[in-house]
């Protein structure tokens, strides 16, 4: 078997305030393979931007990863130095963000944001580190990359904005790629293409992706598997088409169930009752009790965690036998 | 480019018509001109045929407009208290000022830069506290006091500088400079001090705010992702970022520096256009008010001017060529 590229261990993030400890991520375990796409559901609030964050290293203090591990190949790479960290970001994890239009510097020229990122990472010429840029921008599908070069991000419209944020992202060939939410701010008819481009620049290069996002179509066009998170836990992971046409948990059943589809007269949107709880209202036992159409006492007092109940599948539901306490 | 300055001078030339009609008023109305010149002896008879050969029977209108036309060739009359033409004062009286506001100017753009970018940088050290209590001193405390109390410490007591005065001047042509001289540079550091305190503290506030506010934007966070070095992110995309709004502030304190060295001018004697003013107002010597007011109105449309292009320079945003895809 071979070992994944990303593995994170029973991550836990916390945000001390002044009104306690905020667990924004609890106890989340899950693996990448190389070049799979993993893709990461939930609403917002749910920690999917936090683990994200959490693997490249980013997160706004005083946030702290309060327990658990983050492997990427064979190191480590949660508890590294600032300056070890640094080089690691960009070069062999890379990132995209939500909004193409404040992720670029509005001052520069993508030319100097984009030689800047390629030389910190590689040993190139000033010269050959643009030849690199301009084939990235190429391969990005950016018409006339030699010429667009030179523009500032102003001059680009948002779709070939975020086509640019891939390139920075990919600059330094990195081994996995953390997409958050990279087509939310995008308008619908090119949330398509920046998606087909992403997944086919990544597969070129066998890097791998977590797509994090609130959009389960794009998920079940692209992801290899998925994560379902509720309330800064797993509730849920599995390959993407069984979890899709065989939801375990009851969170993930009502999110698929709410996906309208085509040729179905529905009179309302289905959705699910009720509001996911505040960070610091979580209620005890299972965190979704409260919304779940299933719940029964064991719910109330004891938190399940997202075991194995098929090969390949876990979940976090006491319907299911195999599941043990947390 | 060329149509944005178009259109910046023309605006700048409505104001300065606006700040001349203001001036003109003062000049005309603000006690009588002719019981100004004139002695007390002085027949009724001679004051109306000076009255008229002055042209002050004429429509306001053509008042006003003459006087706009003598402005334009820098032509403000006669001095009433030296009896000496009002441009030439200020003219000789300009160096001095010029000098003391550069000198302070850049004092504060120097260290406020410095200092805001250290404090935004190092929010939680010891030192950034230091500095930013010390500075609500220097935003709180009026300028004649620090200048006062500069002078007991530094002239009175440790007689290190000088506390009056522009020491020693050369003069070079039209420009009689301090700079060249031990005493002159002496001369200049308490008043170039107090006058740049206030603007200091004012900056340095700012670029401190601006730059935690840059620091949280996305594409700071997306270079940081990007792995760029520390240095890279602070002085090579936040600074710039912060720059843009501190440039406008900036370039209006230099305005204020000048038009308000007269409270450190006066403070500390030095023999500028500011304490020329401050005697004016005394004697009520309106065309040297009158010329004084249409100087500081024209140093603040320049300068406003000057930073509005270097916006454009700055900002790549705001130039309207070189179009592309856009948005």
């Amino acid at each position: 078997m071979t070992q994944p590229v990303l593995s994170v261990r029973n991550l836990t993030v916390e945000f001390p305030t002044r009104r306690g400890i905020l667990t924004a991520v609890q106890d989340i375990t899950f693996d990448i393979m190389p070049g799979e796409v993993l893709g990461v559901v939930g609403e917002s609030g749910a920690g999917k931007s936090m683990t994200g964050a959490a693997i490249i290293g980013l997160i706004d203090p005083p946030g702290r990863i309060a327990k658990g591990e983050i492997w990427l190949g064979d190191q480590r790479i949660d508890n590294l130095a600032p300056d070890r960290m640094r080089k690691i970001r960009g070069r062999r994890i890379g990132m995209i963000f939500q909004d193409p239009l404040t992720s670029l510097n509005p001052l520069y020229r993508i030319s100097r944001q984009l030689i800047e990122t390629i030389r910190t990472h590689l040993p190139l010429s000033q010269a050959d580190a643009r030849k690199r840029a301009i084939k990235l921008l190429d391969d990005v599908g950016i018409p006339d990359a030699a010429r667009r070069i030179d523009d500032y991000p102003h001059q680009f419209s948002g779709g070939m904005r975020q086509r640019v944020v891939i390139a920075l992202a990919l600059c330094a060939d990195p081994e996995v790629v953390i997409a958050d939410e990279p087509t939310t701010a995008l308008d619908v008819s090119v949330q398509a293409q920046i998606i087909d481009v992403m997944k086919e620049i990544c597969a070129e290069r066998g890097a791998a992706i977590m797509l994090v996002t609130h959009d389960m179509g794009v998920i079940a066009e692209t992801a290899d598997r998925v994560a379902v998170m509720y309330a800064g836990r797993l509730a849920e992971i599995g390959p993407v088409a069984s979890v899709i046409k065989n939801a375990k948990h009851p969170y993930s059943q009502g999110l698929m169930g709410a996906i309208p589809k085509l040729g179905e007269n529905l009179d309302r949107l289905v959705h699910i009752p009720g509001s996911m709880p505040r960070l610091n209202a979580i209620p005890q036992g299972c965190a979704f009790n409260p919304r779940c159409p299933q719940v029964f006492d064991k719910c109330r007092t004891h938190r399940p965690a997202a075991s194995e109940i098929e090969p390949g599948r876990r979940a976090a539901c006491w319907l299911y036998p195999e599941v043990t306490e947390a | 480019m060329l149509a944005f300055i178009i259109r910046r001078l023309a605006q700048s030339v409505l104001v300065m018509l606006f700040v001349a009609l203001i001036a003109f008023i003062v000049f005309r109305y603000v006690g009588d001109p002719i019981a100004s010149m004139v002695g007390v002896e002085t027949r009724l008879e001679d004051q109306e045929i000076m009255r008229a050969r002055l042209g002050l029977n004429d429509p306001v209108i053509w008042q006003f407009l003459r006087f706009v036309g003598n402005a334009l060739q820098g032509e403000f009359g006669i001095s009433y208290r030296l009896q000496q033409p009002v441009t030439e004062l200020i003219l000789s009286r300009l160096p001095a000022t010029l000098e003391l506001a550069f000198a302070s100017a850049t004092i504060a753009l120097v260290f406020g830069l410095t200092l805001g970018v250290f404090t935004a940088l190092k929010p939680r050290s010891f030192l950034t506290g230091l500095v930013m209590a010390v500075s609500l001193i220097g935003v709180s405390l009026p300028t004649f006091l620090i200048g006062i109390g500069l002078i007991y410490i530094f002239a009175v007591e440790l007689g290190w500088f000088p506390s009056f005065g522009r020491g020693q001047t050369v003069d070079l042509g039209w420009w009689r400079t301090g700079l060249m001289t031990e005493s002159g540079l002496r001369s200049l550091v308490l008043p170039a001090i107090t006058l740049s305190l206030f603007q200091l503290t004012l900056i340095m506030r700012l670029v401190r705010a601006e730059m935690l506010e840059v620091l949280r934007t996305e594409y700071i966070r997306f270079a940081r992702a990007r792995g760029l070095s520390q240095r890279a992110i602070h002085f090579g995309h936040a600074l710039k970022n912060t720059l843009v709004p501190v440039l406008t502030i900036t370039g209006l304190q230099l305005g204020s520096v000048i038009a308000f060295a007269i409270v450190t001018e006066t403070v500390f004697q030095w023999p500028g256009v500011g304490s020329l003013f401050i005697v004016s107002v005394q004697v009520v010597d309106v065309p040297v008010m009158a010329a004084y007011l249409m100087f500081i109105a024209l140093v603040f449309v320049l300068i406003n001017l000057i930073v509005d292009i270097l916006y454009y320079v700055v900002d790549p945003r705001l130039r309207v060529d070189g179009g592309g895809g856009g948005k």
